[in-house]
């Protein structure tokens, strides 16, 4: 299918793609057996500027949006959903402040993370606050030209390798989700440690982690918008880098299909190739189908949110669940493909199988996701 | 310090065919790459370049199409590239195209240091890197492994032999013939990839660079290729287990059957 992408974004593409076959693939297996953070290829993505195509220009980035941040993500998971994580987990720490950073804060941490120099993270979610985002307890406290943050957050990626963190934590505990405010936290700051490295069933390259706050002081500087806007720039971020989850469940799902197809050819039983029978052939042009209306539908989401648009949680949300779900349907499908050897960790579609789950629980899961798309719905039709 | 980089165009597999009835290589339906060894050369000169400053040229003497091939090392930071191509070149061997590339040396002027590839994967001549060397009347080391200093008009290299290395200093300008382990090449960049894509390739003829048509391609070609062919390699071989001594003690019964003379 052709995209109609612009010339930029095909040698983005082509670039990313070159990464990963050169670059990641050779190591993917390994990475994910041992748990290794992809630093290395941090450094190879830095070195091709590849860091920097969502940031804008002025701040040392491309000036690209999401569909180029989706299409890096798409071709790197295609060989490693978890070190692809790297790349945009560093994306969901940094739009916060594209969003929602003044000018000296963009200029003091946009131009280090375009180059690839800084990685970044987004701290949200709490022991008590997962899909209930509003259950945040973390406090931040003005006290003279600091905040003072205290609290856990949980689960968060890139914890420990980033060098930028933003983080919602509470200014008002009085006025609930209204009380949150967002700040960016600098790795070495007194105060701000790291918890235990969680052992994961997937995307085993990616490091989730522990931020602890123990009266860890920032300077109010490091305040993102007003506070009381936490929730929002929140909000507003998870909206815009879901397509980024769609992306990474597209590319996986698009690496497992390759290698079912392969295997289908290569693999006789029967005399024959496996791919002669009806019963492979149908699984594979079912994977074909919902790989392509997939991609159609992320694609499309990223041009529209570039596009300027206001509203688009909806859109966003559906892409997310959209990808994600094919994902998790295809990787198993290239596992029942490839039969017994699928299971086999010396094959690389078991690991596809369980990279692709992550994709239906973070940046909220794809029941929440239901969950925003019906409200919309209501909510436009009742305007009717 | 300016720096030449020589880069060929071959064919992207092992198996070269031959066309039988002319001797020449069939470049049709096959995807062409830039000679392996070169790439080594060019991440060396850009390599130089980051440390000392200057230009990287990318050099080659091709059919036109070798421009698109050029065009990639600037993705990758090459400066500039120049293609010598003319109908004039055509059929050249070793001594012709190190004619040609001399010229197109001279024609970029100004240049410390040439870095060919240690051969090209097609011919496998290892010839070209030298004979351009001598047609320049510059000094020249091949197998090169590792720069351990450049500065203006002085290098000093290691030059790789079978049982270890050479340090070689020479002065510049100089040509150096560089092996895959000198480094490893890096991809391109997404800048200049777009920069890459509006760059000017130079195509330069023989009459460009002033070269003498008796001298360049078929005519200027002392070598006549005959006959082409593949060798069949069918050694049977088999290997031994074992430990040391078992492997040792097997190898030796094998041998006594063999009806070889053996020692001790
Ligand atoms: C590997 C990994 C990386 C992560 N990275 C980050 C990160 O970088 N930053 C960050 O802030 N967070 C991160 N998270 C957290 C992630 O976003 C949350 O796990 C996710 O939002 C779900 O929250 P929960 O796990 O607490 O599940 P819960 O909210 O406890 O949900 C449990 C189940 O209940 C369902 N459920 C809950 N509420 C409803 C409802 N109202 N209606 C219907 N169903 C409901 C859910 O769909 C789910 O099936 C990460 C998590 C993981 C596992």
């Amino acid at each position: 299918m052709n995209y109609f992408l612009t010339e930029e974004q095909q040698m983005i593409k082509e670039l990313a793609a070159k990464i990963a076959e050169e670059k990641i693939a050779p190591v993917a297996i390994q990475y994910d057996e041992e748990g290794k953070f992809p630093h290395d290829i941090m450094k190879v993505l830095a070195d091709s500027d590849l860091c920097g195509v969502y940031i804008p220009e002025e701040y040392g980035g491309l000036g690209g949006g999401i569909l180029e941040m989706a299409l890096v993500v798409e071709e790197l998971s295609r060989a490693c959903g978890g070190i692809s994580l790297a790349f945009a987990g560093t994306g969901l720490g940094t739009f916060p402040i594209i969003l929602f950073g003044n000018d000296e804060q963009k200029q003091k941490y946009l131009p280090d993370i375009a180059s690839g120099k800084k990685l970044a993270a987004f701290g949200l979610t709490e022991a008590d606050a997962g899909s209930d985002a509003a259950g945040v307890r973390t406090t931040a406290v003005l006290d003279g030209d600091e905040y003072v943050l205290n609290g856990t957050k949980q689960w968060i990626t890139n914890g420990g390798e980033a060098d930028v963190y933003t983080v919602v934590a509470c200014t008002n505990r009085s006025k609930g989700a209204r009380g949150f405010s967002a700040f960016i936290v600098e790795k070495g700051t007194p105060g701000f440690s790291f918890g235990k490295k969680e052992n994961k069933m997937g995307i085993r390259a990616s490091c989730t982690s522990e931020l602890v706050f123990e009266n860890c002081r920032i300077p109010k500087e490091n305040l993102l918008a007003r506070e009381g806007m936490g929730f929002i720039v929140a909000m507003k971020t998870l909206d815009r880098t879901r397509p980024g989850v769609a992306a990474q469940a597209l590319g996986i799902a698009q690496g497992a299909f390759e290698e079912a197809v392969k295997y289908s050819k290569q693999r006789v039983q029967f005399g024959q190739p496996i791919s002669s029978f009806q019963a492979i052939q149908h699984i594979l042009a079912d994977m074909a189908i919902q790989i392509e209306a997939s991609r159609a539908l992320v694609y499309q989401t990223c041009r529209f949110i570039d596009s300027g648009a206001k509203d688009f949680s909806k859109e966003s949300a559906m892409c997310k669940v959209f990808a994600s779900d094919t994902a998790m349907k295809v990787t198993t499908d290239a596992v029942q493909v490839l039969g017994g050897y699928g299971y086999m960790k010396e094959y690389p579609v078991e690991k596809k199988m369980r990279d692709a789950k992550i994709t239906q629980i973070y940046e909220g899961t794809n029941q929440i996701q239901r969950n925003v798309i019906a409200l919309e719905l209501i909510k436009e039709f009742s305007k009717k | 310090m300016n720096i030449v980089v020589c880069v060929k165009q071959v064919p992207g597999t092992m198996e070269v065919k031959m066309n039988k009835e002319t001797n020449t290589i069939i470049r049709e339906g096959v995807e062409a790459i830039i000679n392996p060894f070169d790439t080594y050369a060019i991440e060396e000169g850009l390599r130089i370049k980051e440390q000392t400053g200057g230009r990287v040229t990318a050099l080659s003497m091709g059919i036109p199409a070798v421009a698109e091939l050029l065009r990639s090392t600037i993705g990758l930071g090459v400066d500039e590239a120049v293609l010598l191509s003319d109908r004039a070149f055509a059929g050249a061997d070793t001594l012709a195209t190190a004619y040609a590339l001399s010229k197109g040396v001279d024609k970029i002027g100004n240049v410390d240091l040439i870095i060919c590839g240690k051969q090209a994967t097609d011919g496998d001549t290892a010839q070209v890197g030298p004979s351009l060397a001598e047609k320049l009347g510059y000094p020249h080391t091949t197998y090169v492994r590792k720069i351990e200093e450049i500065r203006d008009g002085y290098i000093r290299c290691q030059r790789m032999t079978e049982d270890g290395y050479e340090v070689v200093e020479m002065p510049l300008p100089a040509v150096i013939t560089v092996v895959k382990e000198i480094n490893e090449p890096r991809l391109p960049s997404l800048k200049n990839m777009m920069r890459a894509k509006k760059a000017v390739i130079n195509v330069w003829t023989a009459d460009d660079i002033g070269a003498d048509k008796n001298l360049c391609g078929l005519k200027g070609s002392p070598t006549q290729v005959v006959k082409t062919f593949v060798p069949v390699h069918e050694i049977e071989s088999e290997m031994i287990e074992g430990d040391a001594a078992e492997q040792a003690k097997k190898l030796a019964e094998k041998l006594m059957t063999m009806k070889f003379p053996v020692c001790g």
